[in-house]
């Protein structure tokens, strides 16, 4: 249920993104989704990719510092609103969210949310609880 | 003007022999009173009667900052505490620091020398010397007011910082006489300036700068700006503090005061003693000295030596500035920092020892360190939040360790430069050599 989300540092300058995305081609890994978070002098770029494992090789082997972060995925309403139900029940039950991105796809109507806390399980147990479709790990790498 | 014409223009005959005479119980009391000497000499098979000429110096081992840290606190004291009447310590060392003891005479040697580079700099009872060193277990504070209160000028003890009350106080006490180090003599008068005061207008007659590398433009600089003479201030704590070369009115190189330290001149590889006027590493013996008698030290600071007869009168040797160190060691913002300082703050906050880099730059006067450290597992999180935090617990880190505050730059793995054998840990771009 569980993403394998890569989590690479970067340093902030001009072209920093250009090589890992290179590696990641020549790897023939594919990005599902993505975000970067940067403040001026570094930032962290956030992939989620289809083959966690190899992406994750390669880039190692090409001396990036990768971290696996697990992260989980939430299918949403793509309508006005939607992110907001989710949220808000996340807020309700008094869970500090590190960081989410969302992004749509193929399924009509539907949009998803990526997101990651400190106590994952009890994100999962309380989106569980309110009948928020949680979608599986496979599904993601495999859209 | 002599503070101590009698000794300072002496014959070089006269004075070698003092010098020997000063040297021959120097070696004997430290063989007699400090067991570290006892130790090492006897290993070495050369004892205190060995010393029959200035030259038989060399047959005696050298003793370096490790050898005084292992003996930290008072290891290397040849008289008792009871005799013991100040102690200060280097700043901003590897481990252990250095301590340095003063007997009531030894003070008064102390003050001797400042006291004839402040007659060499024309500093007498007229004057008002504002004191910007730093008062503290750093020597600079203290041996230039020890030296002040000798020759009978008024001194100001400021120390460093509060710039504008530092200007305000040279217009309002009518300072005649300025100590400090050259980039903050410079940030001086860029404030003073800034506020619409020349500094030049302040009457000042003379400066005294040392404790942090310079140019001969950086002297320039500093000279016009003040419209006054800017001499050179050479010692380090291991040895007694400032005072053990002072530049004399020609600037044409310190008068080493040779009948209160010793100077040779090694080449730091061979370590073997190399002639006058060949560059090599500086070594000091004290020819004066009851609290700690320091033997042969080797100061790493780079320099050449020259026994010609200045035009000023004196014989005493005159040393050229410091163009560099035998070390990695490094002085900014008058501070010594060593890499391993570094090395060591770093693995305070990671497991292992990540790769770095320090860069020295001096943007406008002052000295500004960037650590480059390349962000290795153990200090790589996926939170913007964490990852500032290592930020700036490195640097906290630093600032514990060095004293100095640094900018901190996480960089990415294997981006900084590697080197075969040795590595190379600083780039100084301040261009000072």
């Amino acid at each position: 249920m569980k993403i394998k989300q890569l989590s690479i540092f970067l340093q902030n300058k001009m072209g920093s993104l250009a090589k890992p995305l290179e590696v990641l081609t020549v790897a023939n890994v594919n990005i599902r989704a993505m975000c970067m978070a940067d403040t001026s002098e570094f930032g962290i770029l956030r992939l989620v990719v289809d083959d966690p494992i190899k992406g994750k090789e390669a880039l190692e082997e090409n001396n990036f510092l990768v971290k696996i972060t697990d992260i989980i995925g939430v299918e949403m309403n793509d309508t006005p609103g939607g992110l907001t139900n989710v949220l808000d029940v996340i807020k309700d039950n008094l869970i500090d969210l590190e960081y989410l991105y969302a992004f749509s796809h193929d399924k009509e109507g539907k949009a998803i949310l990526l997101l990651h806390a400190d106590d994952i399980d009890n994100l999962i147990s309380v989106l569980n609880k309110n009948n928020i479709t949680i979608v599986s790990a496979e599904e993601v790498y495999n859209l | 003007m002599f503070w101590n014409e009698e000794i300072e223009t002496m014959s070089r005959q006269d004075l070698e022999e003092l010098q020997l005479k000063k040297l021959q119980s120097t070696v004997k009391r430290a063989f007699e009173k400090i067991p570290y000497y006892h130790k090492k000499y006897s290993e070495c098979e050369v004892y205190p009667e060995d010393i029959e000429t200035l030259k038989d110096i060399e047959k005696l081992p050298f003793i370096t900052k490790d050898d005084l840290r292992e003996s930290y606190p008072f290891g290397l004291f040849a008289v008792d505490i009871k005799q013991i009447k100040e102690l200060h310590s280097s700043s901003g060392t590897t481990g252990k620091p250095v301590v340095s003891g003063y007997t009531e005479k030894d003070l008064d040697t102390w003050a001797e020398t400042i006291a004839r580079g402040l007659t060499m700099m024309g500093i007498g009872e007229d004057d008002i010397l504002q004191n910007t060193h730093g008062y503290g277990m750093f020597t600079g504070g203290f041996g230039v007011h020890y030296g002040s209160h000798k020759v009978g000028a008024a001194i100001i003890p400021i120390s460093t910082g509060q710039t504008r009350r530092q200007i305000e106080i040279m217009q309002d006490f009518g300072t005649t006489g300025l100590i400090f180090t050259p980039s903050y003599g410079i940030h001086l008068a860029e404030v003073a300036l800034e506020d619409g005061i020349d500094p030049k207008e302040l009457g000042i007659k003379a400066i005294g700068f040392g404790a942090e590398g310079w140019t001969e433009e950086i002297r320039q600089r500093v000279e016009e700006l003040f419209g006054a003479k800017a001499y050179n201030i050479y010692g380090l704590t291991e040895l007694m503090g400032p005072g053990v070369g002072i530049e004399c009115e020609a600037q044409k190189g310190l008068h080493i005061a040779e009948d209160i330290y010793y100077p040779e001149i090694i080449n730091p590889n061979t370590q073997q003693v190399i002639g006058e006027n060949q560059p090599g590493e500086l070594v000091l013996t004290n020819l004066e000295r009851e609290g700690m008698p320091v033997i042969r030290f080797r100061t790493k600071d780079l320099t050449k030596i020259t026994y010609e007869k200045c035009e000023c009168g004196r014989t005493h040797a005159r040393m050229s500035r410091i163009t560099g160190r035998s070390d990695d060691m490094i002085k900014v913002k008058g501070v010594a920092i060593f890499p391993s300082q570094i090395e060591k703050a770093l693995l305070k906050v990671g497991d292992t020892e990540p790769h770095y880099m320090i860069i020295v730059t001096r943007p406008g006067t002052l000295d500004e360190i960037e650590v480059k450290v390349e962000v290795s597992n153990d200090i790589f999180f996926d939170g913007v939040k964490e990852m500032m935090s290592v930020q700036t617990k490195i640097g906290k880190s630093i600032e514990n360790e060095t004293g100095i505050r640094v900018k901190v730059t996480l960089v990415e793995p294997k981006t900084l430069p590697r080197f075969e054998g040795k590595a190379k840990r600083v780039i100084d771009k301040r261009n000072l050599h």
